[in-house]
């Protein structure tokens, strides 16, 4: 899938080569916001990746947002009024939204439709997703040769695939280098509440961990981790301005590409939903390979701990599979034998544990 | 270990004691400022802004209580001066300070700040354990045990608490003594709005220095609960907020060690057991007239 | 010093006058504001209240989105004319909607004619249980309905996120917090109007929730349990005189309001959602309040005031969409909006004379609410 969007892709760019010497009225493309790009997180990855299609496409393409969206009956009045305005192409990026946008997308057979990190589609409301799971990968790899306590504390927004994956392939990152850490979870049941983040950094500190990992969008673990003197991870995007001796690096979610691309095939007509309803991850799903994901400077660390980490990287982005087996669940149970991997459906339908190396149950 | 998560929870209960026992003034005096959350988040903006523009947060905190204060004087004009419902205008307080917060801090999105300094209180800082619990503080902690004491003294032993509690529990008859009821309250609420200005100053300036938009994420409503479990008793709104911030720390520590009760019924405990409390002191009357404001939430003014 | 005197009859033009004057004093205050932010005002008041509602399928959406707020508000009329402070009406919509979700997940194979009134009945026991439970502690304990009522609200937010995450949780949502899709019988459809199809999303419920603004003026000012509540309300020693029970009206207002706090929780995730997810309400419960004190706790003014409401909160969109005015904004004008409104109420009622201070020698009068 990969190769055949990178064809796509490389098509686009041929195509709209071509296209951009006609003037014409400018492209309208609306986005959709869970909170505003004010959040440091999530919410600010989208508004920077905005900008990039701006500066991309220049007066060709013009972009408008609506932020603080709830994920209910007004999404679907919001995104209604954005397809209404004119907009060709509306982004909606949030899980939230993915009912409303089959709706609407029913009702404006002649828009196409992007819904970030969903699962349902039409015929003209394709998905897309970025692989966060393999930032953290690397993540688990700097964590394990960091820790001293192998204590590592992860502070996780809620209990859906993309969340577990992340904390599964953490998990297999940091025994990949050190089989005796361990990660505890705390479940915030937000994806944005510093004060509650904070608290659950000062837990896992109380606690004894030593490295600290999220899955929720604000800097506040960062800046609990500079004041405590331990290190951390940041999401989303670079948090570097808040913790800068306490971060090791971010996982910058890079949707730039993503927006650029699908606005191009949307204008030179080879937008499509890609290879069918019924494959899992998204129409498109690409990561570190595609710089899809950014990781930041690996800082903070010793030089045995930096080379590990760009190895790891290098290998993600060479191919590496990280759901490969030989591994068992924190039951004892193999998962996968030597040799086994998962594919992209086994990730959404088949990943209901953790991985060895993460205390606890999933909740639920 | 367990000592940090003490000071864990000490730390994230001090936003409560303060919006908590500002409300508790204001609601002894008879009103009921729903606005709180609205109220912290624009102490928290200003005291983040003033950080951020002077290198001060010490100025930083002086803003935040500023910038409550002057909120509140909106719902007092209100209420107060126009003689508005008080649910009705405190909802819409809430409503506007959250958005007047978010319009003014967005320029302010993506800074970070050096907070408040730890003050340690010399010998005392050194006692083990207790000294890292208690007395390793920022100022602004140090001042909201300061201030639960203020308000304790004030209400019980001063003649001031006397005409506060006076016009609280039987406006009528306060006027009739010659007390001008709508000053009292206008003073009540003032102070109210100020400290839940420090309330939410606390968390730029403390617990995690940045702004962001509606980051108080609900404290000022739990605030608004704590008055009531604390029986409008200023040092039990102290302790109360321990509680309430003990149950949150609980929560996360229990997941961190892999605890499964779901976390949705740990975090409904406060609210149970504050209708619990409200039973225990309403049940008889006398006791319900002696620790609860009767006038709370009603209209007075003087006419003709 | 500002004074308040009561008119003795407040004349009808007043009536009318005052809450237009008081949108008035808003636009202009926020025509300066807009102006202050770089944005043309006559440009952002237009994409506020203008145009959101150009288009006849716009106004129907204005109508689905005052809908849970004109419902809500009906019922809390009846607590607030008998002076008694249910603000707990989001937590009681939340357990309508969670009653009523029972009813639509567990019984799927239910005859489309028995679905839909079989929810709203589960809707309004589970508004009324909820309301129940200040009513019981108010009248046994004297326990106060506001404070109880909130606490209650926030009880019923984390019943409701406990309940998709964990129990009724659709399998197949990969994690998500959201229950299985309600079936087709338990939606409430769209009204689909003859020579024009549909409009906007207008849908059946819009009609109930006008009927019962209407059923509520009617109950109000026409039946004795009416007069009932306003006598309770206005003069509680003079209503004992009569015979009636407090405790009864107590009862009965807080049943009324929670039945109709229910009825719209109902009704907005069986038109609205469709399924059960841990946001259902964003604030309708508190909102419905400012509406209920917009309509001077008249059922009928009601519908008015839920649409100037909801007309704000689509204005925002609006704003934003075409002019990129951040959220935020729409908070301050719509706080600003409420708090005019608020005063104007104020002016309706009392001549406001500004005195020099301390001339008042008056003597108190307390006034309702």
């Amino acid at each position: 899938m990969k190769k055949f969007l990178t064809t796509l892709v490389a098509g686009a760019f041929a195509v709209v080569g071509g296209i951009s010497a006609t003037v014409a009225d400018p492209v309208k493309v609306g986005f959709v916001y869970l909170t505003n790009p004010g959040d440091h997180g999530w919410t600010y990855a989208h508004e920077v990746a905005r900008l990039e299609v701006n500066e991309h496409f220049g007066d060709k393409v013009e972009t408008s947002y609506v932020e603080n969206v709830p994920e209910g009956p007004d999404a679907a009045r919001v995104i209604r009024e954005l397809a209404r305005q004119g907009n060709k192409i509306i982004f909606t990026t949030s899980f939230g939204y993915m009912d409303p946008t089959l709706k609407v997308s029913k009702e404006f057979p002649d828009v196409k439709f992007e819904h970030i990190t969903g699962y349902k589609r039409s015929s003209n409301m394709a998905t897309g997703n970025i692989r966060f799971y393999e930032g953290r990968y690397v993540q688990g790899v700097v964590a394990g040769m960091m820790t001293n306590s192998n204590k590592i504390g992860y502070i996780a927004s809620f209990p859906i695939p993309e969340v577990i994956q992340g904390i599964n392939a953490f998990a297999l990152g940091m025994r990949s280098v050190n089989p005796d850490a361990e990660i505890s979870i705390i479940w915030v049941n937000s994806w944005y509440d510093p004060v509650k983040e904070a608290d659950a950094a000062k837990v896992h500190i109380a606690e004894g961990a030593d490295i600290l990992a999220q899955h929720t969008d604000s800097p506040a673990m960062l800046q609990t981790a500079e004041k405590a003197g331990v290190h951390g991870f940041g999401q989303s995007s670079d948090m570097k301005a808040f913790a800068p001796k306490a971060q090791l690096f971010s996982s910058v979610n890079n949707w730039g590409p993503y927006y650029i691309s699908k606005i191009e095939q949307m204008m030179d007509g080879s937008w499509s939903t890609g290879e069918g309803p019924d494959h899992w991850a998204g129409n498109t799903w690409l990561g570190m390979a595609d710089d899809y994901l950014v990781l930041t400077d690996f800082e903070n660390m010793p030089a045995d701990v930096k080379a590990a980490a760009e190895a790891a990287e290098a290998k993600i982005k060479g191919g590496y599979n990280i759901f490969t087996g030989p591994y068992s669940d924190n039951q004892g149970n193999v998962i996968l034998k030597a040799g086994e991997a998962y594919h992209d459906g086994n990730l959404w339908n088949d990943m209901n544990y953790y991985v060895e190396g993460v205390n606890g149950k999933i909740p639920g | 270990m367990i000592e940090q998560l003490i000071l864990t929870v000490i730390m994230t209960s001090i936003p409560l004691i303060f919006a908590a026992s500002g409300e508790l003034i204001a609601e002894r005096s008879g009103v009921l400022n729903l606005g709180v959350e609205g109220m912290m988040l624009m102490g928290a903006v200003a005291a983040f802004a003033v950080a951020m523009g002077t290198g001060s947060p010490l100025l930083g905190m002086f803003a935040g209580a500023f910038a409550g204060a002057l909120t509140a004087g909106i719902f007092a004009f209100f209420t107060l001066g126009l003689a508005t419902n008080q649910v009705a205008t405190g909802l819409a307080l809430t409503i506007f300070g959250t958005g007047l917060s978010g319009l003014v801090g967005a320029p302010l999105v993506g800074q970070a700040i050096d907070g408040l300094a730890q003050v340690h209180l010399p010998l005392l800082a050194d006692i083990p354990f207790l000294g890292t619990l208690l007395f390793q503080h920022d100022i602004l902690a140090y001042l909201a045990v300061i201030m639960v004491a203020l308000c304790a003294w004030v209400l019980s032993a001063t003649r001031v608490g006397l005409i506060l509690r006076a016009v609280g529990d039987n406006h009528e008859s306060a006027h009739a003594l010659g007390y001008s009821v709508l000053s009292v309250r206008l003073l009540a609420v003032i102070f109210g709005g100020m400290m839940a200005g420090l309330g939410g100053a606390y968390l730029p300036l403390v617990l995690t220095p940045h702004w962001a938009e509606g980051m108080t994420a609900g404290r000022g409503w739990i605030a608004l609960a704590l008055v009531v479990f604390a029986s409008w008793r200023p040092w039990r709104v102290l302790g109360g907020a321990l509680v309430f911030g003990g149950i949150t720390i609980m929560q996360l520590a229990g997941q961190a060690r892999g605890w499964t009760i779901p976390s949705q019924f740990l975090s409904m405990l406060p609210y149970l057991a504050t209708i619990i409390v409200l039973v225990l002191i309403s049940r008889n009357r006398e006791f319900a007239l002696a620790n609860s404001p009767a006038c709370l939430g009603r209209i007075f003014h003087a006419g003709k | 010093m500002i004074s308040l005197i009561p008119r003795k009859d407040i004349p009808l033009a007043l009536t009318v006058m005052t809450p237009i004057m008081a949108i008035a004093i808003t636009l202009f205050v926020g025509a300066i504001i807009f102006a202050t932010l770089g944005y043309d005002p006559l440009e952002a008041l237009y994409q506020f209240f203008v145009a959101p509602v150009s288009r006849s399928d716009q106004i129907a959406d204005l109508f689905v989105k005052a809908c849970p707020l004109i419902i809500i508000a009906s019922g809390l009329i009846f607590c607030y004319r008998a002076n008694i402070w249910n603000i707990g009406a989001e937590g009681q919509l939340i357990l309508g909607a969670v009653f009523s979700g029972y009813v639509a997940l567990t019984f799927p194979g239910l005859p489309a004619w028995a679905m839909i009134p079989l929810m709203v009945i589960a809707g309004i026991f589970g508004g009324m249980l909820w309301a129940m439970i200040p009513a019981l502690l108010k009248t046994r304990f004297n326990t106060n309905e506001i404070l109880v009522s909130l606490m209650l609200t926030y009880v019923a937010a984390l019943l409701i996120d406990w309940i998709v995450r964990g129990p009724w949780r659709d399998p197949m949502s990969f994690g998500f917090p959201l229950t299985k899709m309600y079936v087709d019988a338990a939606l409430i459809s769209r009204i689909e109007l003859p020579g024009i199809g549909y409009l906007g999303q207008l849908h059946w419920g819009v009609v109930g929730a006008l009927l019962l603004a209407l059923c509520a003026w009617f109950v109000l000012d026409r039946m004795l349990v009416g007069f009932q509540v306003k006598v309770m309300g206005a003069a509680p020693r003079a209503g004992r005189f009569a015979g009636f029970s407090p405790t009864f009206v107590t009862f009965m207002v807080l049943g009324i309001s929670g039945a109709a706090a229910g009825i719209a929780g109902m009704v907005e995730v069986s038109a609205n959602i469709g399924q059960l997810q841990p946001e259902i309400s964003f604030g309708y419960g508190f909102t419905a309040i400012i509406v209920a004190f917009l309509a001077r706790l008249n059922p009928l003014a009601v519908i008015g005031a839920g649409l100037v409401v909801a007309l704000a909160e689509l204005g925002g969109d609006s704003a934003q969409i075409t002019l990129g005015m951040p959220k935020v904004v729409t908070g301050v004008f719509k706080g600003i909006l409420l708090f005019m409104l608020l005063a104007g109420e104020t002016f309706n009622r009392f001549h406001v004379e500004i005195r020099p201070s301390r001339s008042s020698a008056a003597k108190s009068v307390e006034v309702q609410n």
